[in-house]
């Protein structure tokens, strides 16, 4: 009996809508946030990460009210990511009912920013999203501003000094983004993650790259890592949730498994 | 894991309304903690007055963040010997859970209320065991109590924290992760428990602890 590898939907928001897509091409409606957030949680999912696309190259903040509506609707935690540069944004998020805030873009202008929020609620509320890239060196730095291609800005930093700064000041876990293979399907960035795991004391989670459930298997043989984030397979369907988890168990990974009656429900 | 775990029995709304204060810590899972309560059908409300308290049929005391900034928030609003004279059945959630202990080492140690005998520490990360301690655990039941009914050994609950109570005296279930600590715990008098994990978020198996507490004699 260990502790389950988490199974984790990202839902792109844009105008409290979810919509489907990499962050950097052009979106489909997929729906309303509570009806998918409540289709994922009936089929397994142990964790939501809502990313609000709009609120960072817009420097707006997060409308709340769906916050509230998601956590009125959900008993598995969630995550809100995007607009979120201060203890007042992350404050009101985590009030509106967040179980945990994802900063990305604000953390690299301003890194303090994730020590005022680890010492404000402390280090499990703290995600830090950090958007990777190998550059042709073959060092991988940060990117910030990803979800604007236009606005997109490679970071002299580099992702592994990164992580580790970031834990410094109180990242309670990490979301490893690895752009080379988002939105690729072709499977997450297994040596990416393995390196980075080297050097992440907290859970660590893959994003970007999932197409297949071997893929996550991989994802969590061969990097170690904590949970796995993915969208597209998902949201079409073409990774049921139920069988995802049913192929991990049998491949000897510990998984949360859900009951008939919640799957019902 | 390899079998199916025991699928827990479906949660059903109570049949009377039970009024529970939802004690103001300042904590920021208050809003769901709320929302579970009102699915089971009570009715919940978050309060830091002593007479609401008081009055109120269950006691619940949430919490997230550090053991040092939920202390000082009780104390500033006069509830700690509000707290540790309550006659009502009183349940703690994660940092609620351990704020019922005589004490924390978080924060450089901070005296908690001592409704319940043991000290919280920090969990030691290993390099295959992270802190915090973040997922779906199992939970072992080690004590039968009216507080675990319908949740069995394997049943996985939604954890989230850095400092954990060890196995103690009143502890009713453990989790392990980079050591065995209390998932949930419960006092000899049948008035006082707690939850490490975070049963709002917990699925059916956190409403069903919920649904246990509301039901519990008072």
């Amino acid at each position: 009996m260990t502790l389950a590898r988490r199974i984790v939907p990202c839902l792109d928001v844009r105008d409290g809508r979810v919509v489907k897509g990499t962050r950097f091409r052009d979106h489909v409606d997929m729906g309303d946030i509570v009806e998918l957030a409540r289709r994922y949680r009936a089929e397994g999912a142990d964790e939501l990460v809502f990313y609000d696309i709009t609120a960072s190259p817009q420097s707006r903040r997060v409308d709340l009210d769906w916050v509230t509506r998601v956590s009125d609707a959900l008993d598995i935690p969630f995550c809100v990511a995007g607009g979120i540069r201060s203890v007042e944004d992350a404050r009101a998020v985590l009030h509106a009912g967040a179980d945990k805030i994802s900063v990305n873009t604000p953390a690299t202008q301003r890194p303090e920013l994730v020590a005022e929020l680890a010492r404000a609620f402390g280090t499990q509320c703290v995600v830090v999203g950090v958007d990777s890239l190998r550059d042709e060196d073959g060092v991988w730095r940060i990117r910030q501003l990803t979800g604007a291609p236009e606005a997109t800005r490679a970071l002299e930093t580099a992702t592994l000094a990164w992580v580790q700064q970031v834990q410094d000041l109180g990242a309670g876990e990490i979301v490893l983004n690895c752009m080379g293979s988002d939105g690729v399907r072709e499977g997450y960035d297994l040596e990416q993650l393995a390196a980075v795991r080297e050097v992440c004391q907290v859970p660590l989670v893959a994003s970007g790259g999932a197409g297949a459930i071997s893929h996550f298997v991989d994802v969590f043989q061969q990097a170690d890592v904590d949970a796995a984030l993915a969208a597209t397979v998902f949201h079409t369907g073409s990774v049921p949730i139920p069988q995802l988890k049913e192929e991990l168990a049998r491949a000897g990974v510990a998984v949360r498994r859900t009951t008939d009656e919640e799957a019902a429900r | 894991m390899t079998a199916t775990q025991p699928t827990p029995a479906p949660v059903v709304p109570t049949s009377r309304p039970v009024r529970v204060a939802l004690v103001d810590s300042g904590g920021t899972n208050i809003g769901s903690v709320r929302t579970a309560l009102q699915r089971l059908g009570a009715q919940a409300e978050l309060t830091a007055d002593e007479a609401t308290i008081r009055a109120a049929d269950r006691v619940v005391l949430p919490g997230v963040g550090a053991a040092g900034a939920g202390m000082r928030r009780l104390h500033e609003a006069g509830l700690v010997p509000v707290l540790r004279d309550l006659q009502q059945p009183l349940l703690g959630v994660c940092l609620g859970m351990q704020l019922l202990l005589e004490g924390s080492e978080e924060d450089g140690g901070v005296e908690c209320l001592g409704l319940l005998p043991g000290q919280v520490v920090a969990i030691p990360g290993s390099a295959r065991e992270r802190v915090p301690h973040m997922g779906w655990n199992t939970l072992t039941p080690v004590r039968q109590d009216p507080l675990l009914a319908g949740i069995g050994d394997g049943d996985r609950a939604y954890f989230v924290h850095g400092y954990a109570a060890p196995v103690l005296e009143h502890t009713l279930a453990t989790t392990s992760h980079a050591g065995t600590w209390s998932a949930v715990l419960g006092g000899p008098d049948g008035r006082c428990w707690g939850a490490q994990f975070h049963p709002e978020r917990s699925a059916a198996v956190g409403a069903r602890l919920l649904r246990n507490f509301l039901e519990v004699p008072a």
